[in-house]
C-alpha cells in the first residue's frame, strides 16, 4: 500500500510540476494580453484625440523607470500602497471585507502628524512612536467597524466604507485647531487646513541609490509584506485566520473565537493602513498633512491586494505596478496630454491590471464547483 | 393479483445508454424496458448509476451514447420539458418545493399564462383523493413534515398526467407507515391506470414487496434484471454488491434484523450484561434537559436526556427532522442550549462556546463534513490537524516536517487515497474525505465520538470501513454516539438504541432485545 501511495505521488508531482508551469504560462499570457490590448486601447484613444501615443508612452515610462531618480518616486508610491495591501489580504483570509483604507490611513497620518508635531525629545524616536500612534490610529479606526460587526450585526464592507467619509470630516476638524493638527506657524501664508510642516528631524530617512532617492519606508513595507506572508502561512494564528476564513462552522467547531480572532485581522488591517499613513506623512514629499493628503493610496492598496490575489508576496510586484502608473500618469499630464485623456489612459491600464485577477476567479470558481458536482 | 403486463410493449426502451464523467462511466451500455402496468425496481448501491441514468430519463443529463424509445418512438431527451411532453415525470429524492409557498402554489409553480388559485386546490383535493394522497392545499410547505412533502411532490407529478413516472429512493425520508402509503399509492398508477413506475432504490425490503421486476445495476452496468418474484433478498444482495462483504453488513444491507441479531449473540449478551451490571462503566457523555428554542419559537431539542457509556455505541434513531442536526450542532459547539446541560465526565460543558465540546474530548463526524467537517481549500494535512494546529508546532509556528509527518502516518493508518498529503481536500472523493474526518477526530483519542450519518452518501466498503472504526473505537473505550435515520445501519452497529421524536428520546431498547414493531411505532412518535 505504502509503495503505491508513493508510487502515485511521484507521478502525480510530475504531473502536478506539468500542470503548475502551463497555469504560470497561461497566467502570464492573460496579463501580457491584457495590458497590450488595454496599452492598444489607449493609443487609438490618445491618436483620436489628436495625441501622439508615442509621447504618451515615452512620458509614462520617463516619469515610473526611465528618467533621472523616477525610480525613487515609484519605490516612496509603492511603500504605502503595499502596506495597506498586505494588511487587506489579513481581512480578506479571515472572511471580512474591509474596503475603509482610506479613512484608516488617514486616521493614521492625523495620530502621526499630532505626536511628531507636539511630542518633544529626539527626532528618531519620535518618527518611531508617531508610526506606532499612526497604527494605533488606523486599528481604532477599523475597531469602531469591529464593534458594529460584533455587537450589532452591521456588516463590515458597509461600516468601514461609511468611517472613510467620517474620517475625511475628523481630519477636517483637526485642521481646523493649532491644539490639533493646524499649522502652528503663523508666518506661513496659508493658514486654511494646512498642518504643521514636520522638521528635519521628524522625517523617515532617505536612501540614495544610483541617484534615486528614496525613503527607508519602503524597506518598512518589504519586511511587513515578508512578516505577514510569514504569519498567514507559517503560525498557528495565521494557520486559524485562514480557516475562520475558509469554513467558520469547522473554526467554531476546533475553537477559533470568532470574534476575538475577526476582531484581530480588522484592526491589524486597519493598523497597517494607519501605518501606511504614517509612511506617507514621514517619507515626504510634503511632510505636512492637509486636507485631501491620501491620495486615493487607500483605495488603491484595496486594488493591489485585488490584483494579488491575496498572496502578500505577490502584492510586492501588483504594488509597484500600480506605482509606475502613480508616476507615470503624474509625469503623463505634465508631459502636455490633456488631463482627461490621462485619467482615461490610467484607469484602462488599472482595468488590464484587475481582468486576469477576475478571470482566474471565476476560472478557479468553476472549476472547484465542477470537481464537487462531480465528487456528488 | 393481475400481474401478467410483461407482454405489453415498453413504454421507454433504452438500450446502449452510455455516460462518462471523465474517466469515470456513470452509465455503461445500460438497457432498460418501463412497460405500463408495472412498477421496475432500479436496485444498486450508491453509485452505481441509478440516479444518472434516470436523470438521464428525464432530461437533466444528455447521455454520450445509446437510444431511448418512448412508445416505440426514438426520441432524443435534452431537457425535463421535453420529458415532461413525452410524458414522463419524476418525484426527486431531495424535493423540489419552496418552502415559504403554499401546496396549490407549488403544484403549479411553472406553469405559464393566468393563475387560477381555485382550479389549483381543486386539483390537489381530486388528486389526493384519488390515490390517497391526503394534503392541504392552503398549508405552507415549511409547516409540513417529509412525508407530507412528498405527497406534495406525487401530486405535483401526477396533475401532469405523466405515462412514466420515476421515483428516486422515495422512502429515504419517510417512516415506515408513510412508506408503505407510498407504495399503496404506487400499486394504485400502475394496476388502476396502467402507467409505468421505475423505482429507484438501495433498500432490498421495498424493491421484494413493492415491484414486479427488478434492474439490478452495479458500477454503471446493469448486472440481471429479474421478475421480482423469482429471486429473493440473497441473490439480489450479492448481484447488488459484487463481492463478499462482511456478514454484518450483508444482514444490515438485507435489513434481515433477525439474522443480526442472531450474529451478534455474543454482543447482545454483553450489551446486556453490561446494561445491568453493577460495576458497568459510568456514563462519560450525559445530556441532561437538553432544549433548544429556535427565534420563532420552534423547539429543535425538546427536554432531551441521553447517557452514552464508555466502550458502547449508542444508536440514536429517529426520522429526519427530529432534532438529530441540532443536537449534532450542540455537540459540535456550534449551537448553544436554551436550557440543559451537557457533561462529559460529570464535568459541564459551556455549549455554543468556540472549541468547548472538543477540548472537553467530544469528536465529531458531522452530518455534513462540508459544513464543519472540512476545509475544502486546505490541504489533506491541514485538514488532518485543523482540530488543534498546536500539536504541529513549536512556538506559534507550524512544523511543517512535523505536519507531514503525522499526515503520512495518518494517511497510511486509515487507508485514504490521495496523491500526497499537501493535495488539496476539494481534490478527493466523499468517502477519502469522510476518512480524512474520521481520521483526525480519532488521531486526537476522544473521549466521545459522535458520528452523525457517518456514512451517507458512501459505498458499501466505505460503510463497512466506517462500521469497523466505529466498532474499535468503542472497544477501545471510547463513548461512540452514533446518529443516524439509516435503521438498518442502527440496527448493526449499536449496543444500545434510543429513539428521537420531536426533540427528546421517546424510547430506548438494549441489543438483544431489539422489536422492529416497537421501533417503528416509536419512530412514528407513539410510545410503545
Amino acid at each position: 500500500m505504502s509503495t503505491t501511495i508513493a508510487e502515485a505521488s511521484s507521478i502525480d508531482a510530475s504531473v502536478d510540476r506539468t500542470v503548475r508551469r502551463s497555469a504560470v504560462v497561461f497566467t502570464l499570457g492573460l496579463y501580457t494580453a491584457s495590458i497590450v490590448g488595454a496599452l492598444t486601447i489607449s493609443a487609438i484613444l490618445v491618436s483620436v484625440t489628436g495625441g501622439s501615443w508615442r509621447a504618451v508612452f515615452t512620458a509614462l515610462l520617463d516619469g515610473s523607470i526611465r528618467s533621472a531618480g523616477a525610480w525613487g518616486l515609484t519605490l516612496d508610491a509603492l511603500a504605502p500602497l503595499l502596506v495597506v495591501a498586505v494588511g487587506t489580504v489579513i481581512t480578506t483570509k479571515a472572511g471580512l471585507t474591509n474596503i475603509g483604507q482610506e479613512g484608516q490611513l488617514l486616521i493614521g497620518a492625523g495620530c502621526a502628524a499630532f505626536i511628531a508635531t507636539k511630542l518633544g525629545g529626539p527626532g528618531g524616536v519620535t518618527v518611531i512612536v508617531a508610526l506606532i500612534a499612526a497604527m494605533f490610529g488606523g486599528a481604532l479606526w477599523a475597531g469602531i467597524a469591529a464593534v458594529l460587526r460584533y455587537w450589532r450585526g452591521i456588516p463590515e464592507v458597509i461600516s468601514t466604507l461609511l468611517l472613510v467619509f467620517i474620517a475625511n470630516q475628523v481630519i477636517n476638524i483637526g485642521l481646523k485647531y493649532r491644539g490639533l493638527l493646524l499649522d502652528t506657524d503663523r508666518t506661513n501664508g496659508n493658514q486654511n487646513n494646512v498642518g504643521t510642516l514636520l522638521g528635519p528631524a521628524r522625517r523617515l530617512p532617505h536612501l540614495s541609490l544610483f541617484g534615486n532617492q528614496f525613503s527607508i519606508g519602503v524597506l518598512l513595507a518589504l519586511l511587513v509584506a515578508v512578516l505577514v506572508a510569514t504569519a498567514l502561512a507559517r503560525t498557528v494564528f495565521g494557520f486559524r485566520l485562514r480557516m475562520l476564513g475558509m469554513n467558520p462552522r469547522a473554526a467554531q467547531r476546533a475553537g477559533v473565537p470568532a470574534v476575538l480572532a475577526g476582531a484581530t485581522a480588522l484592526m491589524l488591517c486597519g493598523a497597517f493602513a494607519g501605518l501606511a499613513g504614517g509612511m506617507l506623512l514621514t517619507s515626504g514629499p510634503g511632510y505636512r498633512i492637509t486636507t485631501g493628503f491620501s491620495r486615493s493610496f487607500g483605495w488603491d492598496g484595496l486594488l493591489v491586494a485585488l490584483v494579488a490575489r491575496d498572496r502578500p508576496l505577490l502584492a510586492i510586484p501588483a504594488a509597484f505596478a500600480f506605482a509606475c502608473l502613480r508616476t507615470g500618469g503624474g509625469f503623463l499630464s505634465s508631459a502636455g496630454v490633456a488631463g482627461d485623456i490621462v485619467d482615461v489612459v490610467k484607469a484602462l491600464l488599472v482595468l488590464a491590471l484587475l481582468l486576469p485577477p477576475a478571470v482566474l476567479f471565476v476560472r478557479d470558481r468553476r472549476r472547484a464547483q465542477r470537481r464537487a458536482s462531480e465528487a456528488t | 393479483m393481475p400481474r401478467t403486463p410483461s407482454q405489453h410493449a415498453p413504454s421507454v426502451r433504452v438500450r446502449g445508454i452510455t455516460k462518462r464523467y471523465g474517466t469515470v462511466s456513470a452509465c455503461a451500455d445500460v438497457d432498460l424496458d418501463l412497460r405500463p402496468g408495472e412498477i421496475h425496481g432500479v436496485l444498486g448501491q450508491n453509485g452505481a448509476g441509478k440516479s444518472t441514468l434516470m436523470k438521464i430519463l428525464i432530461g437533466l443529463v444528455v447521455p454520450d451514447r445509446g437510444e431511448i424509445e418512448v412508445f416505440d418512438e426514438r426520441v432524443t431527451i435534452n431537457d425535463p420539458l421535453t420529458a415532461a411532453r413525452l410524458g414522463i415525470g419524476m418525484v426527486h429524492q431531495h424535493f423540489s418545493l419552496v418552502d415559504a409557498l403554499r401546496v396549490w402554489e407549488n403544484v403549479i409553480l411553472g406553469d405559464v399564462g393566468r393563475m387560477d388559485p381555485a382550479e389549483a386546490k381543486r386539483v390537489v383535493h381530486e388528486i389526493g383523493a384519488r390515490y390517497g394522497l391526503d394534503v392541504d392545499p392552503n398549508a405552507r410547505i415549511r409547516d409540513l413534515s417529509a412525508g407530507q412533502r412528498q405527497r406534495v411532490e406525487i401530486v405535483k407529478c401526477l396533475r401532469r398526467n405523466p405515462r412514466v413516472l420515476i421515483f428516486d429512493e422515495p422512502t429515504s425520508v419517510l417512516t415506515p407507515a408513510e412508506s408503505r402509503a407510498l407504495f399503496d399509492v404506487l400499486r394504485r398508477v400502475v394496476e388502476e391506470e396502467g402507467r409505468a413506475v421505475a423505482l429507484v432504490s438501495h433498500k432490498l425490503n421495498e424493491i421484494l414487496h413493492a415491484t414486479d421486476c427488478v434492474t439490478i445495476m452495479r458500477n454503471g452496468r446493469v448486472v440481471d434484471t429479474h421478475r421480482t418474484a423469482d429471486t429473493d433478498a440473497s441473490s439480489l444482495a450479492r448481484a447488488m454488491v459484487g463481492r463478499d462483504v462482511s456478514l454484518r453488513s450483508a444482514a444490515a444491507a438485507l435489513g434481515a434484523i433477525g439474522e443480526i441479531d442472531a450474529l451478534g449473540d455474543d454482543r447482545a449478551n454483553l450489551a446486556a450484561v453490561r446494561a445491568t451490571s453493577p460495576d458497568r462503566p459510568g456514563p462519560v457523555l450525559r445530556i441532561a434537559g437538553a432544549t433548544v428554542r429556535g427565534a420563532t419559537g420552534s423547539v429543535a431539542l425538546d427536554g432531551l436526556d441521553l447517557v452514552v457509556r464508555s466502550g458502547e455505541i449508542l444508536g440514536l434513531a429517529g426520522v429526519e427532522g427530529n432534532g438529530q442536526t441540532q443536537l449534532g450542532e450542540v455537540l459540535s459547539s456550534l449551537l448553544r442550549l436554551t436550557s440543559g446541560a451537557v457533561e462529559v465526565d460529570g464535568v459541564a460543558v459551556e455549549s455554543g462556546r468556540a472549541g468547548a465540546m472538543a477540548r472537553a474530548g467530544i469528536g465529531v463526524i458531522p452530518e455534513d463534513r462540508h459544513d464543519s467537517g472540512c476545509l475544502l481549500g486546505m490541504s489533506v494535512a491541514e485538514n488532518l490537524v485543523f482540530d488543534d494546529p498546536r500539536e504541529v508546532a513549536t512556538r506559534g509556528f507550524l512544523r511543517r516536517d512535523r505536519l507531514l509527518a503525522r499526515a503520512r502516518s495518518l494517511i497510511q493508518e486509515f487507508d485514504i487515497v490521495v496523491s500526497s498529503p499537501t493535495a488539496p481536500m476539494w481534490s478527493l472523493s466523499g468517502g477519502n474525505q469522510q476518512r480524512v474526518v474520521l481520521a483526525r477526530e480519532l488521531s486526537r483519542a476522544p473521549k466521545v465520538l459522535v458520528a452523525a450519518q457517518p456514512t451517507r452518501g458512501l459505498d458499501v466498503g466505505a460503510v463497512e470501513y466506517m462500521g469497523e472504526r466505529l466498532r474499535a473505537a468503542a472497544d477501545s473505550g471510547v463513548a461512540v454516539l452514533l446518529i443516524s435515520t439509516e435503521l438498518e445501519e442502527i440496527l448493526s452497529l449499536s449496543d444500545r438504541i434510543a429513539v428521537l421524536y420531536r426533540g427528546h428520546i421517546v424510547g430506548e431498547m438494549i441489543r438483544g432485545t431489539y422489536d422492529l414493531d416497537r421501533l417503528g411505532m416509536l419512530l412514528g412518535g407513539r410510545a410503545a
